[in-house]
């Protein structure tokens, strides 16, 4: 009973933080209709920056957000101007993927050339044995909690967002049509570099939470960002409840298949899942039946 | 139109003819950076043919490459073959690799676009971790092929040969396609699919067709490598870098284009050569290759040979306009690219003001 509770406490509450950069990742897709292949190397950024406020300046990584959020808003809102807003034409969908997987690669290069390739560990408050509480019988650590709640936090923030400001009306309507939108006198451009920008700034708080929770380098984003597309996708592209629900689903499933079979497999078993759930449902497990523009 | 071709075929033969001799150098390291960059016009080529021609965007090319690696390891390794007849293996390779098409495809080509691409990456994903996990893949270790006891000098020359032979038959395959009623109906999924089922293209049959011919190529290739990199790694046979190097090589080249992906790769796979090389500098290599990236993306968003031809086609239908109105006949001389190829001519109407 001990090992089925820890698997689904680990499950969800990872999947909580997952849940909140794949949202991020949704939401863009959702506005401006293309995948942020770099929203991996961002999260990985985002550990980046909170380990840095970390070692030289000893700021607490929770208080370092309200540097390193606004700090990757703007990375985002700059990469959306210089890189996503110049694209026209028909191939523009694959042209933005490439984009975003040249800034992809271009952030991962500047990591490695600062940091190199060894495997970082942050050593905070947060990931010492006193930092931690006896719950069925293991030893949780509070960061598990406390990210969790970061991240719902954040996701509650951007529906709050979406659902109840002037400003995600407009989103939700260039969600909706781009051009109806237009039409109707929303800036189409500024919302998809808000947009963007929000996306990228919330890599921030999920890649501190990820730094804390797992050792990175700057290949570790390939491999979040396979795991983030996965659940992207399992969600329904574009939905943001869908994101967050098929996140905690999935990663719950993975801590199952690894406490009870072998961690080797957990990852097999999540994309086995996502193809499974494709040749079924292809519209993603939340997804509405007229997926946009498909 | 005739001059056109004319340079184009001179340019072709100019191309084959430096291929065929640069191994006569004895230049092991050249003749070893040839290989590759061979493979690599193969597998961009193999790529264009599904995913140029198509437009559905697939960044799984590795899982075929991939099988046709482990396919030779494990028959080389329980037969324990050496010598010449490992070069017939390398299609036995492929054709594993078409019969893995046929489920994928089935599964992947029911979704599109964006879809389509991280269900490729997902069945990478476990054909990656397929081969790091079960115990008769060698896991992690791989497997090593046995000893080929060949003169140092000329070692890589049966693989450069078999390379360049793959290659040319691949861009062969695909110009042969490009024309046929076949190669129409991939274009007509990539403008509108929709449409396309509508006019009675049966879309999942051809769709399916072309990614089985793209995977049988990435297949070979895949023995080949093998025998030429002596091992058979997971991380290395299903490598997420190889799908989207040939993925670039395609874009830089011109997508969906007949020279683009060998152009792209004769460009880029020599430099990527140059950078593993450079080791200390590896990662300034890599944000280089993001720089360029992005500005070929931004400045010549279809490519450098549509964008080059239709500039080189718009100049002298300009020079010949001004010409004729000066009444001074066509100028000598004019710059006609022999690497125009494939690129709609640009029409020629633009008033003159």
């Amino acid at each position: 009973m001990g090992t089925f509770m820890r698997a689904i406490t680990d499950g969800v509450l990872q999947g909580g933080v997952y849940g909140l950069m794949a949202v991020g990742l949704t939401l863009i897709f959702g506005v401006l209709d293309i995948i942020n292949i770099a929203q991996g190397i961002m999260v990985i950024l985002g550990a980046y920056l909170s380990f840095v406020l970390w070692t030289h300046l000893h700021i607490d990584v929770f208080v370092g957000l309200l540097i390193t959020i606004p700090a990757m808003f703007i990375l985002g809102v700059a990469i959306q101007f210089l890189f996503i807003r110049p694209l026209r034409g028909r191939e523009r969908t694959s042209m933005s993927l490439l984009a975003c997987y040249a800034v992809a690669i271009i952030t991962e290069g500047i990591l490695y050339e600062r940091f190199g390739s060894n495997y970082l560990s942050m050593n905070t408050y947060w990931t010492s044995p006193k930092a931690t509480f006896k719950i069925f019988g293991y030893y949780l650590p509070y960061i598990y909690l406390l990210g969790f709640a970061l991240a719902v936090l954040f996701v509650v923030a951007i529906y709050f967002m979406l659902y109840r400001t002037q400003f995600g009306r407009s989103v939700r309507a260039t969600m909706q049509d781009h051009t109806a939108a237009r039409l109707v006198g929303i800036d189409v451009n500024r919302v998809a570099a808000f947009t963007f920008g929000i996306g990228v700034g919330v890599t921030a708080a999920g890649g501190m939470v990820f730094g804390e929770l797992n050792a990175f380098n700057p290949n570790t984003g390939y491999d979040l960002i396979s795991r983030l597309l996965a659940i992207v996708i399992l969600g329904g592209m574009g939905s943001i409840g869908g994101a967050l629900g098929a996140s905690v689903l999935v990663i719950t499933l993975a801590s199952m298949v690894d406490v009870y079979w072998n961690p080797e497999w957990s990852t097999v078993v999540f994309y086995g899942a996502l193809v499974l759930v494709l040749v079924f449902r292809p519209q993603g497990l939340f997804g509405r039946k007229e997926a946009r523009a498909q | 139109m005739r001059s056109l071709a004319l340079w184009r075929a001179a340019g072709l033969a100019v191309l084959l003819a430096v291929a065929a001799v640069i191994p006569l150098d004895d230049n092991v390291v050249l003749t070893q950076v040839g290989v590759l960059v061979l493979m690599f016009v193969g597998a961009a080529v193999a790529w264009n043919i599904f995913s140029g021609f198509t437009g559905y965007i697939s960044l799984g090319a590795a899982v075929f490459f991939g099988t046709g690696v482990y396919t030779v390891a494990l028959i080389t390794k329980h037969l324990n073959l050496v010598g010449g007849v490992v070069f017939a293996l390398y299609p036995l390779g492929g054709l594993v690799a078409a019969v893995v098409a046929v489920p994928f495809g089935l599964i992947a080509l029911r979704v599109r676009r964006h879809t389509f691409v991280v269900v490729t990456i997902a069945v990478f994903f476990i054909f990656q971790l397929m081969a790091s996990n079960f115990s008769w893949t060698g896991g992690v270790t791989g497997i090593s092929p046995p000893f080929l006891n060949w003169d140092a000098t000329t070692v890589y020359n049966p693989f450069y040969y078999t390379a360049l032979l793959i290659a040319v038959v691949a861009a062969v395959l695909a110009w042969a396609i490009w024309g046929s009623r076949f190669g129409l109906q991939l274009r007509a999924i990539r403008d509108d699919e929709d449409r396309a089922r509508g006019l009675g293209v049966r879309t999942m049959r051809v769709k399916l067709t072309a990614f089985v011919i793209s995977a049988f190529i990435l297949g070979t290739l895949g023995g080949l490598y093998f025998y030429f990199q002596s091992d058979a790694l997971p991380q290395y046979a299903f490598n997420p870098f190889f799908d989207l190097t040939i993925a670039l090589m395609a874009f830089i080249g011109g997508f969906g284009t007949l020279s683009g992906p060998i152009f792209g790769a004769l460009l880029l796979e020599p430099y990527l050569g140059w950078a593993q090389q450079q080791v200390s500098n590896t990662y300034a290599a890599q944000i280089v290759l993001g720089v360029l990236f992005l500005f070929v993306i931004i400045l010549l968003p279809r490519g450098i040979l549509p964008t080059v031809g239709e500039k080189l086609t718009a100049l002298r239908a300009s020079r010949q306009r001004r010409a004729a109105e000066r009444g001074t006949g066509p100028p000598p001389g004019l710059p006609v690219g022999a690497t125009a190829a494939a690129s709609p001519a640009e029409p020629t109407t633009r008033s003159a003001s």
